[in-house]
């Protein structure tokens, strides 16, 4: 039942905690707000839940909020009700239950969604701080103990003890509270020498708004024009940039503000629906952006209904107003629209996320008529790139090189090392490894393969370090013999705990090794690599066998137009191999075909009509070249 | 070596030659001063808080382990005597279970078990067997470890009788429990005659994941057929509550086990006590300051409660002090460091001129003495050992009076100065406590106390001081003596006080006239705030100033010290990189701001831009901050050539040759392919050329 809230978990769902004891500030406007307290009392289970707090800006919101048909009691808070002149009726008024599980149960994430929707900023919903969250969670507990009792043999008495002590406990770890945990640990960023920029967890991934994918054209020319080395273009040639992109782009960048909003229908049509939702809501970015909110925010609205109904369930607490005040959010004092941008932008994460749609630009690599690359070509290329900060990574390296004495002394004591940090430090620890690591036994284990495992890291130390023939059961039988081998080098408290230290080597060095061996996506995934382990692999095969394949890889050819070629069934496949005598019995194709899946040549693919039809997992243009060298060669 | 270390996953390199780690000490560090001594010292102190952390260890666990040792014992009693009680047990076939509720902080219960199993096969049995939830992946498994560990067992509880026997058995046999029991009576059998009084125990631990459920329902149901023929105690290990066993186990397989429940000790109580024995003691020189103190102390609150890491933490300190700070060899005992200061080299001396705290103990000299302290190594000397030796009673003080002031502080409402005395330790340490806001209700507080609790406090506070080598306290005792004898006076004279509150309040009962009540109140404020204090609220009064004073005098906090450099480690940056490394931080900031690595003009720019000098990394993770969910490829090259090729100041014109466009293609190329080793992004079948973006937002 432990449930220890973390700043972390509150960020993550976006929560803007406020300080504890603080109010908000409600920026005194001309008209007086009134602060009510609604303490509501649902029922969950058997128990009343644990009161909530609400606090809300205007009568016309409470009235909004507390609809007729749920129960509630509204217990008048600072202000009053009176003093706000707020309907009798509405004191015993109902709410909605569904505020009442959200909005202290949980999961604050909803409540602020719920509440914050409506966006006149009549409501604010004040979360439950993380210490209330907590005494819920064990109050909870400790009832849920009380009805089971009837089934345990257990001695709950004692458990149920052990929870109020745990909550006890809790109450008194309140003096080490969020501020002190930012002092002492999140403050890493601001004093650590070089991390200047104080980047705070929650700034970095921060539920911030979404950008389009046009935008992507507009910053780089944004920053083409800032002050960089040698700069000597005009910026009037930059629009043509993007002006070559295809239509949906086009209208974007040209960002003339008359034209746009003439074109308003059209401009609705085109952009993508999560760009104008993002314009819309208030936004510190740029004038010209809140132009656009203006403009285009009916549209939105109806949209953004239906789109919400159909996708987000948790939103059918939805009024009517929601969007109406959205133009006027102009005028309003920069602060609240932050505090609304966090709420907003939860929501939009959702939805970006909820919806299949795909909102950039069509265009493929194969349109720009560009030489795919392969990771030979790269590399020429690559080192012809004119090396940057040289003399500023030279020195970056030389100061974690400082270190690596330190390194070695920690690793003794019985620490592990953890380097982390932009850049490759594949370099660094093979200079760690050649200048530091000669005389001892160790082992260099190269995570970036991606066929590695644990077994094949425990097997190279148990056969090659250790000398040991034979296998094991399970890898922990392995792991027990490494551990008896190595006793008299650690100890064994020791081999429990990794004790990581963790040390920032930011290197900035490209990752060149490291990504190739992954699969990039990319461009480079050319034919070359592939064309070059076919031939390979085939050529150490029987004539017999090649020709098989040969027969696949052309029949596989023909039906390169047919989108629907499901693949060369294995009995059409064994009648075309028996006809060119190429084998003589089922069971010698089977065979053959093992093989080649071995080697990853073919792909076997059952049909909906339950027939095995075999494929060739490599791209036409490769095997095009594959069969012609074979030609050549014969 | 290159080639071949990349073709392969791993690659061993086999020379092994005897190394000695002073090197690694010394190296790479300019001032090199006694590094021998001080690696020598380090490893000796470590040595020594090792060993009482052990102890400290063992302590804690004595109670429980003694309690589960007499369950254990008691459990299979009626085994032994083999009558018809033991039949009737038989007939229930429940499996005596032990429930261990140990607390959440999984990373130390390693340890816990590992003394428990040790201690179980001192006392009860050797058949202690001890699996865990991540070794057995399946019943199977599960078996195979348990008849492993027991044979292991049997083979060291008698390996010179009866090797043959279980040689044979050992692999062949199949795993199950009908084997195991008939092994069980194979081995009574043959050793029945010597140790009849043979148990076996399985400990076997699991915590809470699911995959166990279905292992230990099979294991039950099975074993239970078997109770009868030979004894079995099971003990799990619950991080969580007792409750789980039943919601893991079904209904039909708990109904077998007969449960008891053990309760360990709270890691917080285990942490007040590895506090209370390392830190707040003069037995070992090493100190921490305020600000590690709060980074160890938050690691374990907010992150893994376990006592191991907070230890590992004091240990890196330690190394840590040793490795950077030359003057750390007098970090040692008093006398050792009294000898250590007169072999001291010239170097040393002036890194002893060169600590703050000494300089500001210069600059309080009169003159002469400056320049003696400036000049001469040999009064340097004298000097450093008295005020050493100051350090010292300065701690000695220091623990003392905090302990006292605890005493007080808890007994207050809301505890102003944290309830536990880590928090009040850490209060002092940082700056004067009698200067902060909290310490100032707290003495309000206190002079509200009553009087039964104020006495109750004097007295625990007298026997603090009376405790250890109490000769700088002895006036200190007096006094507080002094002031209970005071209180037990007052006994007598409180009863006057009493009468007149009554005939006052006799008064009120009496009047029933409104007016003459109202009148009758308002007389009686008047004379309450009139009236003077009564004694006791003097003697209150002179109490708390006393305590006050004392705190003043001798809570200082330490960074005032002279020489505290000495043994105070406070560097807690370094702690909280190496402990608390924020990763993802470090790789936002090399990203979104290359300056801060890379120190040079070009890159310097505003908050949120970015340089278009910057790596390509960098530009092209600007870029795809700009994106939605998708990033088509094409827009995102277009893009970063643009820059790029701003940059560069190729004519427009130009770009459009191959040769540079191939180059910047190659770039890009590499710089995604970075992103997404770095897992900003996956490719995506979404769309033809898309990639996923596994950020949300950003910039």
């Amino acid at each position: 039942m432990h449930l220890v809230p973390t700043r972390a978990a509150a960020t993550r769902l976006g929560a803007s905690c406020e300080p504890r004891g603080r109010e908000r500030n409600w920026g005194g406007g001309a008209r007086a707000c009134c602060s009510l307290r609604l303490q509501f009392r649902g029922q969950l289970g058997a128990r009343p839940l644990p009161p909530c707090k609400v606090y809300v800006r205007s009568p016309l919101a409470v009235r909004r909020l507390l609809r007729p048909g749920a129960r509630g009691a509204l217990l008048p808070g600072k202000g009053g009700c009176k003093a706000a002149g707020l309907p009798g009726a509405l004191r015993g008024g109902q709410c909605p239950a569904s505020y009442l599980v959200n909005a202290c149960w949980h999961c604050r994430l909803s409540a602020m969604s719920q509440l914050e929707l409506k966006r006149n900023k009549v409501l604010e919903a004040r979360f439950v701080a993380d210490e209330d969250v907590l005494k819920h969670i064990s109050d909870n507990g400790g009832v849920k103990v009380r009805k089971d009792r009837a089934q345990l043999a257990l001695n709950i008495k004692r458990f149920v003890k052990k929870l109020e002590n745990i909550s006890d406990d809790d109450e008194a770890q309140e003096i080490l509270e969020e501020q002190n945990y930012v002092a002492v640990l999140g403050a890493c960023a601001e004093d650590s020498l070089r991390n200047g920029s104080s980047a705070g967890g929650g700034e970095i991934y921060s539920f911030q708004t979404p950008k389009r994918s046009g935008k992507m054209a507009e910053l780089a020319s944004e920053l083409a024009q800032t002050p960089g080395k040698n700069v000597t273009f005009e910026s009037s040639q930059y629009p043509e940039k993007p002006a070559s992109t295809p239509q949906s782009n086009k209208k974007y960048s040209a960002s003339n503000k008359a034209q746009l909003k003439s074109k308003k229908n059209e401009f609705v049509s085109t952009t993508p629906y999560r760009l104008r939702k993002r314009l819309s809501a208030p936004s510190l970015r740029s004038d010209s952006e809140s132009d656009y909110s203006a403009s285009c925010s009916e549209e939105e609205e109806e949209e953004d209904k239906d789109h919400k109904e159909t996708s987000d369930v948790i939103l059918d607490q939805k009024t009517p107003s929601k969007t109406r005040a959205a133009p006027a959010s102009k005028k309003t004092p920069a602060k609240k629209l932050k505090e609304e941008m966090t709420s907003n932008l939860v929501e939009e994460y959702f939805e970006a996320h909820s919806s299949s749609k795909v909102l950039t630009s069509d265009r493929t690599l194969q349109k720009l008529q560009k030489r795919k690359l392969d990771q030979q070509t790269l590399l020429v290329l690559l080192n012809k790139a004119p090396p940057a900060f040289t003399a500023e990574l030279k020195e970056l390296n030389q100061q974690h090189e400082s270190l690596f004495s330190k390194w070695m002394l920690q690793l003794h004591l019985g620490f592990s090392i953890v380097l982390y940090g932009l850049g490759s430090k594949r370099d660094l620890l093979e200079k760690f490894r050649t200048s530091l690591l000669q005389d001892s036994v160790h082992l260099v284990v190269n995570g970036f393969f991606p066929s590695i495992t644990v077994r094949s890291i425990l097997n190279s130390i148990t056969e090659e370090v250790l000398d040991h023939v034979g296998t094991f059961r399970s890898p922990l039988d392995q792991l027990d013999l490494i551990m008896k081998r190595f006793k008299e080098v650690w100890d064994q408290a020791k081999q429990s705990l990794y004790n990581w230290l963790w040390y920032e080597t930011t290197t900035f060095s490209p990752y060149l090794e490291e990504t190739s061996y992954e699969n990039s996506l990319l461009v480079q995934q050319s034919g070359s690599l592939a064309l070059s382990s076919l031939t390979h692999v085939l050529h150490s095969l029987t004539p017999n066998a090649r020709g098989i394949f040969r027969l696949l890889a052309q029949y596989h050819l023909e039906n390169k137009d047919n989108p629907s070629y499901p693949g060369l069934s294995f009995q059409d496949f064994y009648q075309r191999c028996r006809e060119a005598f190429l084998v003589n019995s089922d069971l010698t194709l089977r065979a053959q075909l093992t093989e080649f899946r071995d080697h990853k040549l073919i792909r076997t693919k059952r049909g909906t009509d339950g027939v095995e039809y075999l494929l060739i997992p490599v791209d036409n243009g490769t095997l095009t070249d594959f069969l012609e060298k074979e030609d050549e060669d014969m | 070596g290159a080639e071949t270390q990349d073709s392969k996953p791993c690659h061993p390199y086999l020379k092994p030659k005897p190394e000695r780690l002073t090197d690694y000490f010394s190296q790479g560090k300019n001032d090199s001063e006694d590094s021998g001594l001080r690696f020598a010292s380090c490893q000796l102190l470590w040595k020594q808080i090792n060993s009482e952390t052990e102890k400290i260890q063992e302590e804690l666990n004595k109670q429980l382990f003694d309690n589960l040792i007499r369950f254990l014992r008691q459990s299979h009693s009626e085994f032994q005597t083999k009558t018809t009680e033991w039949m009737c047990r038989m007939k229930s076939s429940e499996i005596p279970t032990a429930a261990l509720v140990l607390g959440v902080n999984v990373t130390d219960h390693d340890v816990t078990f590992k003394s428990l199993s040790e201690v179980l096969q001192d006392n009860v049995t050797p058949y202690v067997v001890s699996l865990q939830a991540k070794e057995c992946p399946g019943i199977k498994h599960l078996l195979q470890k348990l008849m492993g560990q027991l044979m292991d067992c049997y083979v060291d509880a008698d390996s010179s009788e009866e090797e043959e026997c279980v040689n044979i058995s050992q692999k062949k046999i199949r795993c199950s429990m009908a084997s195991l029991s008939k092994w069980y009576e194979n081995v009574t059998k043959k050793t029945g005659s010597e140790t009849p009084s043979k148990k076996r125990t399985s400990s076997s631990r699991h915590w809470q994941s699911p995959p166990v459920v279905v292992i230990f329902k099979d294991m039950e149901i099975i074993s239970s057929q078997h109770i009868h023929e030979f004894p079995l105690v099971l003990i799990f290990g619950i991080a969580t509550s007792p409750m789980i066993i039943h919601r893991l186990l079904p209904h039909s397989v708990s109904s077998l086990l007969c449960i008891e429940l053990f309760q360990s000790l709270s890691c917080k109580e285990h942490l007040a006590t590895v506090i209370d024995k390392l830190l707040l003691t003069t037995q070992f020189p090493f100190k921490l300051s305020e600000k590690v103190l709060q980074v160890l102390i938050n690691i374990f609150l907010y992150h893994d409660f376990s006592v191991q890491n907070f230890i590992k933490g004091f240990q890196l300190s330690i190394v840590e002090h040793f490795y950077s700070q030359p003057l750390s060899v007098l970090c040692c005992q008093l006398l050792e460091a009294k000898k250590r200061v007169t072999s001291l080299s010239h170097n040393q001396c002036e890194n002893i001129r060169s600590l703050p705290s000494f300089r500001r103990y210069v600059e309080s000299q009169v003159s002469e003495k400056q320049i003696a302290l400036l000049t001469e190594d040999s009064f340097l000397k004298e000097v450093t050992q008295t005020l050493l030796e100051d350090l010292h009673i300065y701690h000695e003080n220091y623990f003392t009076v905090l302990r006292c002031l605890h005493v007080f502080t808890t007994s207050l409402p809301k505890y102003p100065l944290g309830k536990q005395i880590r928090e009040l330790h850490c209060a002092c340490l940082g700056k004067s406590v009698w200067e902060t806001e909290e310490y100032e209700s707290a003495i309000q507080l206190l002079r509200m106390l009553a009087k039964d609790e104020l006495v109750a406090i004097l007295q625990k506070c007298a026997e603090i001081f009376i405790s250890p080598s109490g000769k700088q306290f002895s006036n200190t005792v007096e006094k507080l003596e002094e002031f209970l004898a005071r209180f037990q006076n007052l006994e007598a004279e409180a009863n006057e006080v009493q009468d007149v509150s009554v005939s006052s309040q006799k008064e009120l009962q009496k009047k029933t006239d409104l007016y003459h009540l109202q009148k009758t109140l308002l007389a009686l404020k008047e004379s309450k705030r009139s009236k003077k204090l009564t004694k006791f609220e003097m003697l209150r009064f002179e109490v708390v100033d006393f305590i006050d004073s004392l705190v003043r005098s001798y809570l200082a906090p330490a960074e005032m010290q002279t020489l505290n450099e000495v043994v105070y480690f406070n560097t807690a940056n370094t702690l909280r990189e190496h402990l608390n490394a924020a990763p993802r931080i470090a790789l936002h900031t090399a990203l979104n701001n290359p300056y801060c690595y890379l120190k040079n003009q070009t890159l310097k720019s505003d908050v949120g831009c970015i340089s278009n000098t910057a790596p390509d990394i960098c530009i092209v993770y600007k870029l795809h901050l700009e994106c939605g969910r998708l990033i088509n490829l094409v827009d995102w090259l277009e893009a970063f050539s643009t820059v790029v090729t701003a940059v560069e100041g190729t004519d427009p014109e130009a770009v459009a040759t191959d040769q540079v466009d191939e180059i910047i293609h190659a770039r890009f190329i590499r710089a995604v392919s970075e992103l997404e080793l770095l897992g900003f992004i996956k490719p995506s079948k979404q769309k033809t050329d898309h990639v996923a973006r596994l950020t949300w937002g950003g910039c």
